[in-house]
């Protein structure tokens, strides 16, 4: 589903690589944590897959699709196969519940009887019922990342990335999220999730992928944050 | 994408920008009104000039049944039409060409030229002159020209073609310039206003954009609601520049000059008309480039 083959980044202006040489597989359906410190290359693999940037050397690939190949005009048409979930939610301010989830429906040219169908739906999953009409200010921070959630599965991704999502929440909050990245994991959605949440981690017990100064160091299946399994 | 939802986007951001809007609403309203006044100028010199003045330079009336001239005794005879015809082609290489123009031919020409203006109802066919004009390889061999022919059997009258109008034309030959001076420096200012308008815009909705962008919208769906905003400003702008034009037409030349100056050819409803789109041309076209040219600096993937 997802290949990193001998992928290397290295950004302009920038003193050593952000990736070294990463070989990665996940496959259709896994639940993958991406941990690390800061700085250790996290959101750059995230990037990558987004072709928000471009692999120095090596090949990035999405279902047998090299991303690092693709042209602008077909950049796009990537990215409605893959959702994104962030720290900051990156809901629109002024803009009711309903309207942020239909939204991603609507850049991409769904018609308003599909979103009538499908936005309600998806509200439901998320466990928004009711709030349709309050805006994000309204909300409190985990239900605002529930919001984003919806946006980000309203087009059935086969990916969903999550960059941080339980970074702005308390642990409980955390926990009902994570609850449901498990249930959008059951439904047979990839899911990559860069994280430093060690309690979540710990909890969940899924692969693990843990990066270092922009390589991988560590590779688990059922893994915990701070043990090597060994 | 849907049109409502464009719609809905387009007239949020208008409204959100809307001191910019008005600002460049009145910009390019001021710009294509001048732009469209120098055209309309450049219609009247050709409305005025008619059929003949700038492929000849020398008319030789001849004389009609009515005509006043000294040396008319009734209309002129088929002999003394193929006199001046032969004295015409004697001066060759002077008379560079010759036309013939028979009264029903200038009647004709005169009603296309005079079209609109009540002065047709007032004249005859048999009052216009028959002629030959005349283009000579050198405007100032004009005399030399007028010295055969003048007082000749027939001959009502030899008339330099462009003494009559050139200071006329002079003149709006300037005004003309001047306008398209005005109406360039204005252009210019929108084209900074639009780009302005349009980088604000973007820098307001970056949010939109980037979760646009991040859901999988395609580059040109993001922009096209930036474009819209320019583009209908600029459709509003040169509305009011084309109803500014229409009044001039309609109560400055119809209503003033016409009555007034029933010897000059005005401007045809026609004439007007076929600037009007020329005003949504040029404002559309600055609108797009300009906001698309922005948008590549500031909206990049």
């Amino acid at each position: 589903m997802i290949r990193f083959e001998n992928v290397s980044k290295q950004y302009k202006n920038s003193q050593r690589p952000a990736l070294t040489d990463i070989n990665l597989d996940i496959e259709q359906g896994e639940f993958v944590f991406l941990v690390g410190s800061s700085g250790s290359g996290k959101s750059s693999l995230l990037r990558l897959l987004l072709k928000e940037e471009t692999a120095t050397s090596g090949n990035v690939s999405i279902d047998g699709l090299d991303v690092g190949k693709l042209s602008n005009r077909k950049v796009p048409a990537l990215r409605r196969t893959l959702g994104i979930v962030f720290q900051d939610f990156r809901l629109l301010p002024s803009k009711s519940v309903f309207d942020n989830v239909a939204f991603g429906m609507e850049v991409i040219g769904k018609n308003r009887k599909e979103i009538r169908e499908r936005v309600p739906e998806v509200i439901e999953l998320v466990g928004l019922e009711g709030k349709e009409d309050r805006l994000p200010s309204e909300l409190s921070g985990g239900e605002q990342q529930r919001v984003a959630l919806a946006r980000a599965f309203i087009n059935q991704p086969k990916i969903l990335l999550a960059d941080e999502p339980t970074g702005n929440l308390d642990p409980s909050t955390s926990v009902g999220i994570m609850k449901l990245l498990d249930r959008i994991n059951r439904t047979g959605t990839t899911i990559l999730m860069a994280t430093h949440d060690v309690a979540i981690v710990d909890q969940m017990r899924k692969r693990i992928v843990q990066l270092e100064h922009g390589t991988i160091v560590r590779d688990q299946q059922r893994g915990m944050y701070g043990h090597t399994g060994h | 994408m849907r049109t409502s939802f464009i719609a809905r986007e387009v007239g949020g951001g208008l409204r959100r920008n809307f001191t910019m809007t008005v600002a460049l609403i009145v910009s390019v309203a001021v710009s294509l009104t001048l732009f469209g006044a120098a055209l309309l100028m450049r219609s009247q010199v050709d409305r005025m000039k008619g059929y003949w003045y700038d492929k000849i330079q020398v008319s030789i009336f001849l004389c009609g049944e009515n005509s006043l001239a000294y040396n008319c005794t009734g209309a002129v005879t088929d002999t003394q039409r193929n006199e001046v015809r032969a004295t015409l082609e004697g001066l060759k290489p002077t008379v560079q060409e010759m036309y013939y123009e028979s009264s029903n031919e200038a009647y004709a020409r005169f009603k296309e030229q005079f079209k609109g203006s009540p002065i047709i109802a007032n004249v005859a066919p048999s009052a216009m002159p028959e002629s030959f004009r005349v283009k000579l390889d050198d405007p100032s061999h004009y005399d030399e020209v007028a010295a055969a022919l003048e007082g000749k059997p027939g001959v009502e009258s030899v008339q330099d073609q462009r003494k009559l109008l050139e200071r006329f034309f002079q003149i709006l030959h300037g005004l003309q310039t001047f306008a398209l001076a005005i109406a360039g420096a204005m252009l210019f200012v929108t084209v900074l206003l639009v780009m302005n308008t349009v980088r604000v815009a973007a820098f307001a909705r970056r949010r939109e954009t980037s979760i646009m962008r991040s859901v999988g919208a395609s580059n040109s769906s993001i922009r096209l609601p930036f474009i819209l905003e320019a583009v209908t400003a600029a459709v509003l702008g040169a509305g009011l520049a084309a109803g500014t034009l229409v009044a001039v037409k309609q109560y400055v030349i119809d209503a003033r000059l016409q009555p007034n100056l029933t010897f000059i050819a005005w401007v045809t409803w026609q004439d007007v008309l076929a600037i009007l789109p020329w005003l949504f041309v040029v404002g559309i076209g600055t609108a797009v480039l300009a906001s698309g040219f922005t948008l590549r600096r500031y909206l990049k993937g």
